[in-house]
């Protein structure tokens, strides 16, 4: 079959958009939405399963699918406005390019998702994955202004603007964010940008977890304004003891004086770390979750962390944590069987607590599905919105998991 | 719900055949005014069963006629709905029904040294479920975020009458983000029951600049150079001498400059140190770009009397004519001069008066359009004005709403920004949440897009 699907795409996109993957697959790289829209359209009338690539640098490139769609060919920053902070890009740019070509221009996007430097905005935003930053300058969603969608049967939707501030109709885009392609291919963004701070500061405490945890609670009561507050285990921070992290930006007499600020009677003394050494240690930590096959998030409050590092120490492992005292929110990577995940999902469900799956094995991915369980009505909305934007799912994507996904 | 929350007769629909936007009314078929939860859940049923449309609606502050409801619809008002369920300071957190007024949850919370950051002009009666119907804005937004940055969780009640929990305390959202989704949907959607909102610390200290400028331009570009500075102000609002007169004039005179082009005010909070240091660096950015003066006002009784005119404007408007349209669009903020100067000469070319009040800081514009409606000749040249004002922030790359929503009013402004098959997508999502199209029916989206055969 895979043949006369290769011969079939090779003579609608020509031969140099259709390549093979290892397995012989076939694999399509558009240049336009129009041709992701083509592609997706005549996959939808084709009952083809479709799954959608980005540098496969975070989610492995293994869901079972009769193609492959690559968003490598939708690599250009369309436009950047710094003036208005505001850019338009494509899915496929990778976050380092873009962060490359914003810093000349005095700008910067102020998202730092784990894994690669190199993953695609698409993937990030596909994802939902908010590193540290998210503590002071939001998640996923808040950088997000619009886009272009391409839905499972072919059709393009234009949602939001390339404005920061919108209301007009409903948001589209806020689907997108964290809805790990099930309900639309991205082709391009317009995501809103910062200027780029005078200065960033990075400071590091080291020590006992529970020493550390209260130090950060503590910066929240005296209103530090952090960008970034983030407790790494001994694991991911390849330290012998757990670290707190604090990232303060914004112009040199702010930062300075919130340094002083948070210098000032801390019980773990705070290193200031010299600009190198502290990007080195934001990359490591951020790469540091492909350490393991598997990565999830727990929506947690900052005092319900402690409890929750104690149970995945019981069923999984210490392994690579890293926590938001500050605003909450709690990452794990490392590699367990399905079934301790499955329990540790059923264990925090009990406490009311999401865990959603952001990358894992193709078999993990579908036997747990990216959310698992919903709450009240919730499921039955995801199912029409499934059936709505992806009809007869065309995109290989496991939401709930179980095995029909 | 006992005959005195049902209204019928002609004199008491009356009452509701408007919200803030005074060129469009339509009258109810009939008005009911739940006061719990389950009178609402009822109330919904009943009408899910009848097969008969319906509005939800809070205060009616809303200024694009999104709370009008039509002949053929039930009315239901919310604001006795209007208990703060829970507090939670150490989380910052507060569970509300949608009655509540959004300044109330603000003051309940500030012995905590809390508050809540969205901010609308009408926060003294605009209810928090109208705020997340609309996702309202306010002057503060700049810094803190709209209203969906703040909503973390919903329990919703969709126009069948079942039940959905949206979101979580936390602010993960449990799946894809159908609390994103929701806030916005201008409702369409179905009913926030109970709303989870995220309360913000109050700020340690708050510096306010007024600055005044010899032109608008000027004025604009001072906002560039504060926000290319990596400086962000908690507001950063501009009026135009048209605005500035009439607030001059009115008993809310804030002592602004009746010479000046055009005012800023520039907000600053945070940290004592951060602030002063900031707002030197301001003060120094307005005057480089050409500020012929500045106020700089640290007390709260300073502060107020300078944010006074701001907060005043639509009101001391009233000294112009009897009505008021306050027209609501985005531009990108390096637009602004030019497209300032062209609602202008919009303005002079219908023989209207037009003045600005608005967020400069994110490029939200306010233009406003003083008009007697009992004029007809009046309100066409004011509906004239309005969709080229609309398209000419539309070519400039902006939005046709930043903060009022589309509501009646600017459905025929969406095809402006949208194409018809993301219309079509409007509208199918829109049946996810309501296959009837009962809830709030024929507004945000023109219909003939969710008929459309693709």
């Amino acid at each position: 079959m895979n043949d006369s699907i290769f011969m079939r795409l090779r003579h609608a996109f020509g031969e140099p958009m259709v390549e093979r993957d290892r397995e012989g697959r076939p694999r399509v790289l558009p240049d336009s939405a129009d041709g992701v829209a083509e592609l997706c359209s005549l996959a939808h009338s084709n009952g083809w399963r479709v799954r959608v690539e980005g540098q496969a640098s975070w989610m492995p490139a293994d869901a079972p699918a009769d193609i492959a769609l690559a968003t490598g060919g939708l690599s250009r920053i369309v436009q950047v406005a710094p003036a208005d902070l505001v850019a338009t890009v494509e899915a496929g740019v990778t976050l380092a390019g873009l962060q490359r070509e914003l810093v000349s221009l005095g700008a910067w996007l102020a998202l730092d998702p784990p894994g690669r430097p190199d993953r695609s905005i698409g993937s990030i935003v596909a994802t939902g994955t908010a590193g540290p930053l998210r503590h002071g300058l939001g998640p996923v969603r808040d950088h997000i202004l619009g886009g272009t969608i391409v839905t499972g049967d072919g059709r393009v939707i234009r949602a939001g603007g390339n404005v920061v501030k919108n209301v007009a109709g409903y948001d589209l885009t806020k689907l997108q964010v964290g809805g790990f392609g099930a309900f639309g291919v991205l082709t391009q963004l317009h995501v809103r940008l910062r200027a780029l701070p005078a200065l960033r500061a990075t400071l590091v405490a080291r020590g006992d977890r529970d020493l550390l945890t209260h130090q950060a609670r503590a910066l929240m009561e005296k209103q530090l304004a952090a960008s970034a507050l983030e407790l790494f285990s001994p694991a991911l921070a390849a330290e012998s003891e757990w670290v707190l992290a604090l990232e303060l930006t914004g112009t040199v007499e702010g930062v300075e004086s919130e340094v002083a600020r948070a210098m000032e009677s801390a019980e773990t003394p705070w290193t200031r770390l010299a600009p190198e050494p502290a990007a080195a240690l934001w990359h490591a930590t951020a790469r540091g979750a492909l350490a393991g096959p598997v990565t999830f998030r727990l929506g947690v409050f900052p005092d319900g962390q402690d409890e929750m590092i104690d149970l995945l120490e019981d069923h999984l492992d210490t392994g690579l944590v890293s926590a938001g005292p500050g605003q909450g929110m709690l990452r794990w990577s490392g590699d367990a069987p399905v079934d301790a995940l499955r329990e540790v999902r059923h264990r925090t469900a009990e406490r009311e607590i999401p865990l959603t799956l952001e990358r894992a094995p193709w078999p993990l991915r579908s036997a747990l599905g990216h959310f698992g369980a919903y709450r009240e009505g919730v499921g039955r909305l995801v199912s029409k919105l499934r059936s709505t934007f992806d009809p007869d799912p065309t995109f290989a994507v496991a939401l709930e998991g179980g095995p029909d996904e | 719900m006992g005959a005195r929350w049902v209204r019928h007769r002609k004199a008491e629909l009356r009452t509701f055949e408007g919200d803030g936007l005074p060129t469009h009314a339509a009258t109810p078929r009939l008005v009911v005014l739940p006061g719990t939860r389950d009178e609402v859940i009822a109330v919904v049923r009943a009408l899910h069963a009848a097969g008969c449309p319906w509005v939800a609606r809070g205060a009616g502050t809303g200024l694009s006629g999104g709370a009008l409801a039509s002949e053929d619809s039930v009315l239901l008002v919310l604001t006795r709905l209007n208990r703060i369920l829970q507090l939670d300071p150490v989380r910052r957190r507060a569970v509300v029904e949608p009655g509540v007024v959004n300044a109330r949850l603000s003051e309940a919370v500030l012995p905590f040294g809390l508050f809540y950051a969205p901010d609308p002009s009408s926060q003294s009666a605009c209810t928090l479920g109208g705020n997340v119907a609309e996702n309202a804005g306010g002057p503060h937004c700049l810094k803190y975020g709209v209203t969906t940055n703040h909503v973390v969780e919903l329990e919703v009640l969709l126009p069948d009458g079942s039940l959905a929990r949206l979101g979580s305390p936390q602010g993960e959202a449990w799946g894809p983000d159908l609390t994103g989704l929701f806030v916005g949907s201008e409702g369409m959607f179905g009913i926030a029951l109970q709303i989870t909102l995220r309360l913000t610390p109050l700020p340690q200290a708050i510096r306010t600049l007024l600055a005044d400028f010899g032109t608008v331009r000027a004025a604009s570009e001072a906002v560039g150079a504060i926000i290319a500075a990596g400086i962000v102000p908690a507001a950063l609002e501009m009026m135009d001498q048209e605005c500035i007169r009439a607030v001059e004039a009115s008993i809310y005179a804030a002592g602004y400059p009746v010479d000046a082009g055009a005012v800023l005010l520039v907000e600053l909070d945070g940290q004592p140190d951060a602030v002063a240091a900031e707002s030197g660096q301001v003060e120094a950015l307005l005057t480089r770009a050409g500020a012929r003066g500045t106020r700089s006002a640290s007390t709260p009784l300073e502060r107020a009397r300078l944010w006074q005119g701001r907060k005043k404007a639509f009101g001391a408007m009233g000294r112009i004519a009897p009505d008021l349209v306050v027209q609501d669009a985005v531009v990108p903020r390096s637009a602004l001069p030019d497209v300032l100067e062209q609602i202008t000469g919009i303005g002079r070319k219908y023989g209207l008066t037009v003045s600005n009040v608005f967020h400069a800081g994110d490029g939200n514009l306010h233009p406003n359009i003083s008009f007697d409606h009992r004029d007809r000749d009046l309100a066409e040249r004011v509906h004239r004005a309005s969709r080229e004002i609309m398209a000419v922030c539309v070519a400039a790359g902006g939005s046709i709403t930043g903060e009022h929503g589309v509501g009646s009013d600017k459905l025929e402004y969406m095809s402006l920004i949208f194409d018809a098959d993301t219309l079509a997508a409007m509208c199918d999502l829109r049946r996810v949440f309501d296959p009837e199209e009962r809830a709030n029916p024929r507004k945000v989206v023109p219909v003939h897009y969710c008929r459309e055969w693709r």
